[in-house]
């Protein structure tokens, strides 16, 4: 029994069906460590019990995958015997409680990710939500997430390079905290999770193990948050950016020199996880003496050391000749490297205490035979379209506008970026604050261009084409720059799966999102899973965050998102009408947005490769949130000067200028260049010149309403906005 | 001729001796880096780079404990020879705490970490490390740091460059880089390194390198 009179495994958070799949497993009682690992391993955050039957739908194959989902984070071919590598992890519930610590480890588990492959972090983004900034909570919470980010992210030498930040009342007490780090590995130097080589030596590198964590993967990451959270604040990791950089140093120099058969990160679950994952996919066992494990405090149980997720481990196996070289490795990195065990053939996971063996489960047992779960799906009916005659028509376009650049999910987010090193490593080519960051690959001429981006208005109203919006608007990001988008990464981010709606929710848009990576050719290479994200007073909106890689052959080629040449021609790029359905001008969650075209974004995004290539284009920036006005806006305000456009009206003069939907892209360019871009334009993608960069003013002419607002002032409003509602409390 | 050595020093926690390395070999240098442990520096080097980062995780004060390693013992006699250094951002704040510049760099006025370009004044032209331009020319350069403001006498050494336009730190003197009164020993928390290559913008930051092995 636990302390609350409930089953110990109730405590631990399994259901009495899995306790009683466990004993028939094991034929037998499980002893309370090996009940502890269970309750771990068969926790939602580690087995994603009720979504792994989903994500089968996702692409997963492609010419160039190198690793596909599985691994510690996935790769794909770039070119010159690289591997782009990388991966985004939600870190939600430790943020919640503890914002700083919650956000700062969630950057470390993600880079453990990245070097646990071999590969060398060459960027890191991440993807924010929290409540408005109306409250103090939030505003709490959004000043620590990001000053953990900064510290741990500064620290250890990665570029911070992108991402999104919104806020919405959904996300007030369930805050999204999403990591995504890029790492580059030659093809031959990849290593994988899985342990291999009878009597190879099994080896703890890093931090010392302590309480922190305990339970964090089960208690918190895979329940709702309730009243009590503050309790819950020990399960939360803290984390030492100061080892984690010579853990990356350490180990991609171990890698380098040959010295290691396998590597895998310590996350969720601890030591259990990594040696489980390990044994698992290198179908061997795995013995571990947890007396030779480096505490760093005594009284620690056999069970808190084999699931304590004290942050900057690695388990390594290597070879026994390997084992001095690999000790002096780690001490000239003022780390330990400790031999805490070794492989073995049994396909068992056994753990020696003071001599005793108090574990002994077939690690299939953990990895491979947690009960898997269908979720519900009660479907919604599909939301009426606005009737527009129902949004009253602005007096003001201009005053409409400027209101628009204030909202802190449109202004400028500089509050956040500038908090953060975004350039260490001298390669970051474009930084925070356009469509994508891009980075150069070292050693060679070509770049990525990474984005995280998600579109959960949409697919809380219609989830099919809101997975698909998702992709789709991270991936035109990344085609603004000129990249190839060549690969996706996945975050799903959702409420408790088994209430209300929220399972079909999840289900839909993953197909939505399947079926436009597929159109666009971007596999899935690596994910993650956080379910629960939700309190007593609700859900959060089904939040699909999508990261997207592209390539640049030639990275000075790279198109910004800045109007900066006097006299260019501004292009329309695209397809799709403009809709005031769930816009930020209309400004809440309602509505029928219109469904997105995957097969006209394919055709836009070659468009705006070709263009790129040839250097044909000045600039490119995304029509998103805010509409065309804002879009221009923006480009104007990254380039200092000014721009005039007209436009069709359409149904209004409103909605032409701050609707939203499809595939547009606001571009500037040589007016000579306007007919080869025409030319090279398929079917479904619309080329419009609809005005002229220049002056010190924009102005949007929508069939003859017009809206002309100063740079001046669009800047002010635009650039204030985040920091006075941080000031103003 | 084999080219000039220039010592890139590592500590634990150092993070910009890759680009720093690639700058140095950019002005026909070669780079050899240098661990903390060691008391000699490399055969043969003519000048010594310190690059930035975190040296012990800023434990105790940015650049304390990186001050008192094996390594700047032999640093402080190549600078005492005459010899050239180049402190960057944590490079500095080690220089600082090491006795070779004057000064402290303390937290930043608004107390948070700030990443941003700068466009920095020649102060004093007469130092190898402008490269000839005259006193009022700019280089672009980028800063990112959150213990940067230069703290002490501005009389006690020598005013290299300076932030144009408003003070982002809250450095005496707007300072970004000073010398010591010789002119071999150089500090600074902009980093030029980040400002090496075309495709990022800005090429201003070769001349600091090229004055190692001027």
């Amino acid at each position: 029994m636990g302390d609350s009179g409930k089953p110990l495994y109730e405590e631990l958070g399994l259901l009495p069906a899995e306790y009683d799949r466990v004993v028939q497993l094991m034929g037998r009682e499980p002893s309370d460590p090996e009940l502890v690992m269970f309750s771990l391993m068969w926790s939602e955050h580690c087995s994603y019990k009720h979504s792994k039957p989903l994500l089968k739908g996702f692409p997963t194959t492609g010419p160039r995958v190198v690793m596909g989902p599985g691994e510690n984070a996935g790769a794909v071919d770039v070119g010159d015997g690289l591997a782009i590598v990388f991966k985004v992890e939600s870190h939600n519930h430790p943020s919640a409680v503890e914002p700083f610590q919650g956000a700062a480890t969630g950057v470390g588990g993600i880079v453990r990710d990245i070097i646990a492959v071999g590969a060398k972090p060459i960027a890191l983004l991440d993807s924010l939500r929290f409540g408005t900034l109306d409250s103090a909570r939030s505003r709490f919470l959004f000043r620590r997430a990001v000053e953990g980010i900064g510290h741990y992210g500064n620290c250890i030498g990665i570029p911070n390079v992108g991402g999104e930040v919104q806020f919405d009342e959904r996300y007030e007490d369930s805050c999204l905290v999403n990591a995504m780090c890029v790492g580059v590995v030659p093809h031959d130097k990849i290593l994988s999770c899985a342990a291999k080589g009878l009597g190879n030596r099994l080896v703890l590198i890093g931090n010392r193990t302590g309480r922190d964590g305990i339970g964090g993967a089960s208690v918190l990451a895979s329940a709702e948050l309730g009243d009590d959270d503050a309790d819950k604040r020990p399960s939360v990791q803290v984390g030492d950016p100061f080892t984690e950089r010579k853990l990356i140093d350490c180990c991609l120099a171990m890698g380098e020199a040959g010295l290691l058969v396998a590597l895998q990160d310590l996350g969720a679950a601890g030591l259990t996880s990594a040696a489980s994952e390990m044994a698992s996919r290198g179908e061997v066992g795995l013995a571990i003496d947890l007396d030779r494990v480096p505490l760093r405090e005594q009284g620690l149980a056999p069970g808190e050391v084999l699931v304590s997720e004290s942050q900057e481990r690695m388990l390594a196996i290597v070879e026994p000749a390997n084992m001095d070289a690999v000790v002096e490795m780690a001490r000239r990195h003022e780390l330990d490297a400790t031999d805490i065990g070794e492989v073995t053939d049994t396909g068992e996971l056994n753990a020696l205490w003071r001599g005793e063996e108090v574990v002994r489960i077939p690690s299939l047992y953990l990895t491979d035979d947690v009960p898997f779960y269908e979720v519900p799906r009660n479907a919604m009916p599909a939301p009426e379209p606005i009737d527009l005659s129902t949004v009253p028509e602005p007096a003001d376009l201009g005053a409409a506008w400027l209101a628009l650049m204030g909202d802190p999910n449109i202004a400028s987010k500089r509050w956040v970026f500038e908090q953060y090193d975004q350039l260490v490593g001298a390669g970051t080519m474009r930084r925070p604050g356009g469509d994508a960051g891009v980075v150069r690959i070292p050693g060679t001429n070509r770049a990525i261009a990474v984005t995280l981006d998600c579109a959960e208005w949409h697919t809380e109203l219609s989830p099919y084409e809101g997975g698909m919006a998702s992709v789709l608007e991270a991936a035109r990001n990344v085609a603004c720059t000129g990249a190839v988008p060549i690969a996706a990464t996945d975050c799903l981010n959702y409420a408790n799966p088994d209430k209300g709606s929220t399972g079909w929710r999840l289900a839909e848009s993953i197909r939505g999102m399947a079926d436009a990576l597929t159109a666009i050719g971007a596999p899935i290479v690596s994910g993650n899973v956080s379910l629960y994200n939700e309190s007593p007073r609700g859900p959060i909106y089904p939040t699909p965050v999508v990261g997207i890689v592209g390539l640049l052959d030639d990275a000075s080629t790279s198109v910004g998102s800045a109007f900066d040449r006097q006299g260019d021609a501004i292009v329309l790029i695209g397809y799709g009408e403009p809709r005031v359905d769930a816009s930020r001008y209309l400004g809440r969650c309602a509505g029928r947005p219109p469904a997105p075209e995957p097969a006209n974004d394919a055709a836009l995004f070659r468009l705006l490769a070709a263009c790129a290539a040839k250097r044909l284009l000045t600039s490119a920036h995304d029509v998103s949130e805010g509409g065309l006005a804002v879009a221009l806006a923006e480009s104007a305000i990254a380039g200092g000067v000014g721009a005039s456009v007209q436009v069709p009206a359409g149904r209004r003069a409103d909605e032409a200028m701050f609707g939203e939907g499809g595939g547009r892209v606001v571009a500037s360019c040589d007016p000579a260049h306007v007919d080869a871009i025409t030319a090279l334009a398929e079917a479904g993608v619309e080329v419009t010149v609809i005005g002229t960069v220049g002056g010190d003013e924009v102005s949007v002419d929508a069939g003859g309403s017009t809206a002309r607002v100063s740079l001046r002032d669009l800047a002010q409003v635009w650039e204030g906005s985040i920091p006075a509602a941080l000031e103003a409390a | 001729m084999s080219q000039p050595r220039v010592a890139v020093l590592r500590f634990p926690g150092t993070l910009d001796h890759e680009s720093a390395a690639r700058a140095v070999e950019g002005v026909g240098a070669e780079p050899v880096f240098t661990h903390h442990e060691d008391a000699a520096l490399p055969d043969g080097t003519v000048a010594v780079v310190i690059p930035g980062g975190f040296s012990y995780g800023d434990h105790l004060r940015p650049g304390a404990l990186a001050s008192r390693t094996p390594i700047m013992g032999a640093v402080k006699a190549h600078a005492a020879g005459g010899g050239r250094v180049l402190g960057i951002c944590n490079g500095f704040q080690i220089l600082c705490e090491s006795g070779l510049l004057p000064g402290v760099l303390r937290p930043n006025a608004s107390l948070s970490f700030i990443c941003r370009q700068a466009e920095l004044e020649v102060a004093d032209s007469g130092t190898a490390w402008t490269g000839g331009r005259a006193e009022g020319e700019t280089l672009s350069i980028p800063f990112k740091h959150h213990d940067g403001a230069w703290f002490g006498d501005p009389g006690s050494t020598r005013v290299v460059l300076r932030y144009r336009g408003e003070n982002p730190n809250g450095s005496i003197d707007k300072i970004a880089g000073i010398s010591n009164l010789a002119g071999n020993v150089m500090g600074l928390m902009p980093h030029p390194e980040e400002a090496q290559d075309p495709l990022l913008g800005s090429v201003d930051g070769r001349v600091l390198f090229a004055a190692l092995v001027a």
